[in-house]
């Protein structure tokens, strides 16, 4: 049994409007020392599913139903006591804006010295010691003086860096960062990246990372799943998604993403439309409204829902158009029109 | 004028009156036997009235302490410095004046008893000169015997109204002082014989610039309590008074309140006139008025010192509970509220004019003005109160048979006087108190009916008779025919009651006097002739005549005598009211 | 730090100024400008009987005939350097600070005010104690189990106690508790034992003031803790604090409650500050004699010096309150910098 393994994991929640299906059957397995990239918009269900797999939903109004196993243990069933002592210990969290996941009351050491004395029977001043070493790992300058400074008092990246701290505080096997670079400019984006891509390899940590950008799991990924509206439509290797990507939402993603090697001022080509309302799903293929190749199904992604299934060695698409027609729109139609541009 | 804290009691529900009530009001009720000094009536049972005219559980017992409460602060408790009427009924617990009120149920507390003194007042030189002998053994509550000089040197010190602003000035004003003599501090050494003088230890003769037969009246005033000069501190003097009576202060703090105890200099052999039953009393200051009702009603309390009654809310639970009513009085004050009717404004200056107005009065209407039935006052038809001798009843202008107005008389007199349409004349009142204008409201209501027509016109409180209502000039320029008065006396006696509100004398053209309307020679000269007459009966059937004179004149328009309903305690003995104060005795009451 | 708070202190003095030239005004212009004369305003303190000479003298004496701006400076330098009066047979010393006396009890106003201050002192901070812990405990609960019977039934009973008054509630509680009952809780009067001399007979004269005192404030400090415990609740940094394996009371208390807190503290000094001024209602309905009781008096019988001095003590609880409240934000809150 892999490390981490979801069978279709549905997240469900009641709302005056209806229910909205946050997520809505979910699998994908993931070992440990690898990184798996989760992709979609806002919305598409990636920051539920990790919240969802750190038992944040539990003793909430969340209806959870499939399964989690976490080394060959299962989460969705599991007591919410027992799940919140694994979590900051077994697996971690790192949250998108820093500024506003830290609490602004207390300091940074504060902050980690916590988490690491939850799971860690240990005395005030060890766990501060070993904040600053966390501090100093994490590439803060001065960490034995830093470790007293309030969240406000770092710059973006740095923040970012301490919040990395406090995730590894406790030596977790599974870290799971939500868009960890989103707030931060694009110089510290890649600091951050790299920072996390060693310290991955030093902990031997499973990592998902999720985001909206497919530029920042590009290197960091050894596999892609990209959702949206709460399921997902297309996984695979890095390579898969970004040699041979068949859905044509991950084309819309390709195409909107920003790339360095852009002139800034280039135009990107973003997916027209808005991502699907999660309590009146459309019909047929959640993407239809939005696909440019929606016709070329002869009117199936309007009533169906088309299946998950494997194109090629572990590469999943969901989509009624033929895999040679998709291969087809890609090669002649899109992948050129990316490289042009 | 006595000072009587004005309560706000009102009751909303118009209480109908009997018309033969109006004759039979609980002040006219006579004493029912002469005994002991503390409460000559017969023992009471629990019924509604019964301790105005008997004792209400009468006990020797002795013991316990009473609880008091006050629902401000006292004006002060220094003898010489206190002018209210619950104060001078209070004193006598801890201060021996010249003379006093006897503790006695009803009329028989009116009349004036030795204390300090051997006996009343001695006259000569044509009641111009007034001597006193103090009895013997008589001490302070340090043990040093008290001498004519320690009363000689009270009144000398209350001569100083910039210390002591408070007090009245009838000695200030009716004793032969030096020229430019300004009391005991100011004037240190001043030789002050031409006014008092102490021959002995035990005598004090008192000389007066002009006759006056009722001086006794002035001798049971506070201002006669011995103050000890090596005692004395002037202004915080009334921190702590040094005690005559059977009780001494404990505790005292101004503005909180204070606590009596036995005073073990006093000698009961000196004192007829006390029993000094309870061990001590309590007495809390500035406590909410509505708290103070609520507690005497669960029996937590004992006495609402102030005297003036319960507030509406308790009034409200009270009477309509015949358990509650049945152990509360409704004793009538010496307070008459009146309108004056201005001889100086045409057409009031015609007789027939000022006649036309009581005739059409709307009695009734005017009760519930001030308060109803029990809250308000009983109907006046005449100046003196029941309570004061010399009292008579009477009504010139008998009111209809539903008390509510005798039109035709009215029209008639309307008529005689040239005006049989009626006449437009103001009403004046005193802008802060809301029952003076709906009296005035009631007035204007029941004197429309015939045509006469009244404004309305408010005047602020401060200044209503020194700029306004008694300034003679000024009513009469800005016509203000009727006004909104009110008066009480010092003590119960024409004199106190009369003088102030019918000599045309004491009206000056600078205003300030409350005497707005009554202008008559004659009364003049029947006052002249009291103050002459030391023969106690004469000089009452003076008063009565006086009455009656200015009736006649018709200056002015009685409308209530005030009435209070008192609840009494659970816990106290001998509860009966004494008329001298219009409220419960506080020297005969003692602890179940 | 330091030249922040020596700045706040001078502006302190100087708002406490303002204050007294306004109450001065008040009590002393605004007359004027109706109408009224050096005489009428004496004529209130020398009893009925005065003569229209006696008035004038007591005028004169009063300084009510010198201007105003004289009048305010021999106010002022009575506080800032004492000032005689007469008392009859003597002249007393009125050491600074003198807030004048009184024309009618005939004493020092200031020594008064202390004496009252320990009564609304007992007052203000015993139901500060009940109605800060209730009402907290409250919103806190009430914020976790948004929805439940528990909030519907707190939040009723926190609107009915910001919306009754204390003299409504005060009374209700007197008559439930107090008149007439064998185990009656307040002794009759309210009379205040000082802590000192008897502390069980001072907390036993004092429970039922705190409750109604405090009821009225702990519906308030309920909304308000249970509006900023939902709003906190919901931020970023609880949800790191749950992911950090944190248990769920030590979520709510230390991060969340802590994030909640600015603003119930803010509200909580200026509210004791205005209390500590005279919990006037309270005061009156359970006649405790404190500052409240004492302005209300002061009020009612227009005795001037009296108002004057507690008006500017209880100016001085705001201020120092506000300079306290704002010092505390700074230890509260990090991100706050004084300066």
């Amino acid at each position: 049994m892999s490390f981490l393994e979801l069978k279709d994991l549905r997240i469900h929640f009641p709302t005056d409007d209806g229910l909205v299906k946050s997520v809505d059957g979910l699998s994908f397995t993931l070992e440990r020392g690898k990184t798996l990239g989760i992709v979609g918009e806002s919305g598409s269900g990636k920051s539920v599913t990790s919240l969802g797999i750190l038992g944040l939903h539990k003793g909430g109004r969340a209806r959870i139903s499939g399964e989690i196993w976490l080394d060959g243990e299962e989460l969705v069933g599991a007591g919410q006591e027992h799940v919140r002592a694994l979590r900051g210990k077994k697996m971690a969290m790192i949250f998108q804006d820093p500024l506003s996941a830290m609490h602004p009351f207390y300091t940074v050491g504060d902050q980690i010295i916590e988490a690491y004395r939850i799971h860690n029977d240990v005395s005030k001043k060890v766990a501060r010691k070993h904040a600053i070493d966390m501090l100093g790992r994490v590439g803060i300058p001065q960490p034995e003086r830093r470790v007293d400074s309030y969240p406000h008092e770092f710059s973006g990246g740095m923040r970012q860096r301490a919040m990395i701290a406090m995730a590894l505080s406790c030596d977790p096997e599974l870290l799971i960062a939500d868009e960890p670079t989103t707030a931060l400019d694009v110089t510290v984006q890649a600091q951050i990246l790299d920072l996390m891509r060693d310290l991955q390899r030093d902990f031997n940590a499973a990592l998902i990372i999720i985001t909206h950008d497919l530029g920042v799991v590009a290197e960091l990924s050894d596999d892609i799943l990209v959702m949206y509206g709460g399921k997902c439509v297309e996984y695979g290797t890095s390579d898969d998604i970004f040699e041979r990507p068949e859905h044509p939402y991950t084309w819309g993603l390709l195409g909107s993403m920003p790339r360095l090697d852009r002139e800034p001022t280039e135009r990107l080509m973003p997916i027209k439309g808005s991502p699907p309302s999660l309590i009146n799903v459309p019909s047929g293929c959640a993407f239809h409204p939005r696909c440019v190749f929606e016709e070329r199904t002869g009117g199936r992604a309007k009533t169906e829902v088309p299946e998950l299934l494997e194109t090629e060695g572990g590469h999943l698409v969901r989509c009624h158009l033929p895999r040679e027609r998709r291969r087809a729109i890609w090669e002649n139609e899109i992948k050129p029109n990316l490289e042009a541009s | 004028m006595l000072r009587r804290r004005l309560g706000v009691a009102a009751i909303g529900a118009v209480l109908a009156l009997a018309v033969a009530a109006c004759g039979g009001g609980s002040g006219s009720s006579s004493p029912s036997s002469s005994g002991d000094a503390a409460g000559g009536g017969a023992a009471a049972t629990g019924e509604f009235n019964a301790a105005l005219t008997g004792v209400v559980n009468p006990s020797d017992k002795k013991g316990g302490i009473l609880k008091f409460a006050n629902g401000g602060d006292w004006d002060s408790l220094d003898p010489g410095d206190t002018y209210y009427g619950y104060s001078w009924n209070f004193i006598r617990l801890y201060g021996r004046s010249l003379l006093m009120f006897k503790s006695a149920v009803g009329k028989e507390g009116n009349q004036l008893t030795p204390d300090l003194a051997e006996d009343l007042g001695t006259p000569s030189d044509d009641a111009k000169t007034w001597t006193y002998k103090l009895k013997k053994g008589i001490k302070f509550e340090d043990g040093t015997p008290v001498t004519s000089k320690d009363v000689k040197y009270a009144v000398e010190r209350s001569f100083d109204k910039e210390v002591f602003p408070d007090g009245y000035t009838y000695f200030n004003d009716f004793l032969d002082w030096p020229k430019g003599y300004k009391g005991a501090y100011k004037s240190k050494d001043v030789n002050t014989d031409s006014a008092i003088e102490t021959p002995d230890d035990s005598t004090i003769v008192f000389h007066l610039k002009q006759p006056l037969s009722n001086f006794d009246y002035f001798a049971q005033l506070p201002a006669t309590i011995p103050v000890p000069k090596d005692k004395d501190t002037g202004a915080k003097y009334k921190e702590h008074v040094i005690a005559t009576g059977p009780y001494k202060f404990e505790k005292n703090e101004i503005g909180k309140g204070f606590t009596l105890v036995r005073n073990e200099q006093w000698d009961p052999a000196t004192d007829p006139n006390r029993k000094a039953l309870p061990d001590g009393y309590e007495v809390s200051t500035n406590v909410n008025a509505d708290d103070i009702d609520n507690r005497i009603l669960a029996g937590d309390l004992d006495i609402d010192v102030a005297g003036i009654g319960i507030q509406s809310a308790a009034l409200g639970r009270v009477l309509p509970d015949p358990a509650l009513k049945a152990n509360s009085d409704n004793p009538t004050s010496t307070r008459l509220w009146y309108t004056s009717i201005n001889g100086n404004v045409p057409p009031l200056d015609n007789i027939d004019c000022r006649k036309a107005v009581q005739y059409a009065t709307d009695k009734v209407s005017l009760q519930t003005a001030w308060g109803g039935e029990f809250s308000g006052g009983q109907i006046a038809t005449s100046l003196l109160p029941p309570a004061i001798p010399g009292h008579e009843d009477f009504n010139l202008y008998p009111p209809g048979a539903d008390n509510k107005g005798d039109l035709t008389k009215a029209k008639e007199a309307l008529t005689a006087c040239g005006q049989p349409n009626g006449f437009e004349t103001n009403i004046s009142y005193r802008a802060e108190r809301p029952k003076e204008k709906a009296a005035a409201e009631a007035l204007q209501q029941s004197l429309g009916r015939v045509g006469i027509k009244l404004t309305l016109k408010p005047f602020p409180q401060a200044d209503y008779f020194a700029l306004y209502a008694g300034k003679p000039g000024y009513a009469k320029d800005y016509k203000i025919g009727l006004a909104m008065n009110g008066w009480q006396s010092d003590w119960p006696d024409g004199f106190g009651f009369l003088q102030q509100i019918v000599d045309s004398r004491v009206i000056r053209d600078t205003g300030g006097s409350s005497n707005i309307s009554v202008r008559d020679p004659e009364v003049d000269k029947l006052i002249d002739q009291a103050m002459k007459e030391t023969d106690t009966n004469a000089r009452n059937a003076i008063w009565t005549q006086i009455d009656k004179k200015v009736m006649e004149d018709s200056f002015i328009l009685p409308n209530v005598w005030t009435k209070t309903l008192l609840v009494r305690s659970k816990n106290a003995t001998n509860i009966f009211v004494n008329d001298a104060y219009g409220m419960y005795d506080y020297l005969g009451m003692g602890v179940k | 730090m330091v030249t922040y708070i020596i700045r706040r202190l001078i502006w302190a003095v100087v708002m406490l100024t303002i204050v007294s030239i306004i109450t001065f005004a008040i009590f002393f212009l605004v007359p004027r400008l109706a109408g009224a004369t050096s005489e009428s305003l004496a004529a209130r303190y020398v009893g009925r009987t005065a003569s229209a000479e006696q008035v004038k003298i007591a005028a004169d004496k009063l300084g009510f005939n010198d201007p105003l701006i004289v009048q305010y400076g021999r106010f002022a330098k009575g506080i800032v350097a004492g000032a005689d009066y007469d008392y009859g047979p003597g002249v007393e010393r009125c050491p600074a600070p003198c807030f004048g006396y009184s024309f009618l009890t005939r004493l020092p106003v200031w020594p008064d005010l202390l004496d009252r201050l320990p009564v609304t002192l007992s007052l203000a901070i015993g139901a500060a104690v009940i109605w800060v812990l209730a009402g907290v405990a409250t919103g806190v609960l009430s914020a976790l189990r948004r929805g439940s019977l528990f909030d519907r039934a707190a939040m009723g009973v926190a609107l009915a106690g910001v919306s009754l008054p204390i003299f409504f509630t005060g009374i209700v509680s007197l008559v439930i508790f107090s008149y007439g009952h064998p185990f009656r809780i307040t002794a009759p009067g309210g009379s205040f034992t000082p802590f000192d001399e008897n502390p069980a007979m001072w907390a036993y004269n004092l429970i039922l003031p705190w409750i109604t005192l405090a009821f009225l404030y702990a519906a308030g400090y309920a909304r308000l803790t249970r509006a900023g415990m939902l709003e906190t609740m919901s931020e970023d940094y609880i949800r790191t604090a749950r992911a950090k394996g944190l248990n769920e009371r030590r979520v709510v208390v230390k991060h969340g409650l802590r994030g909640a807190l600015t603003p119930i503290l803010t509200i909580f000094g200026l509210d004791l500050g205005l209390l500590l001024g005279g919990a006037v209602l309270t005061e009156s309905t359970y006649s405790l004699p404190g500052m409240g009781k004492y302005a209300i008096d002061a009020i009612t019988n227009q005795d001037l010096p009296k108002v004057m001095g507690v008006t500017l003590v209880a100016a001085f609880f705001v201020v120092f309150a506000n300079l306290i409240v704002d010092l505390l934000y700074a230890v509260v809150d990090p991100r706050v910098r004084l300066g």
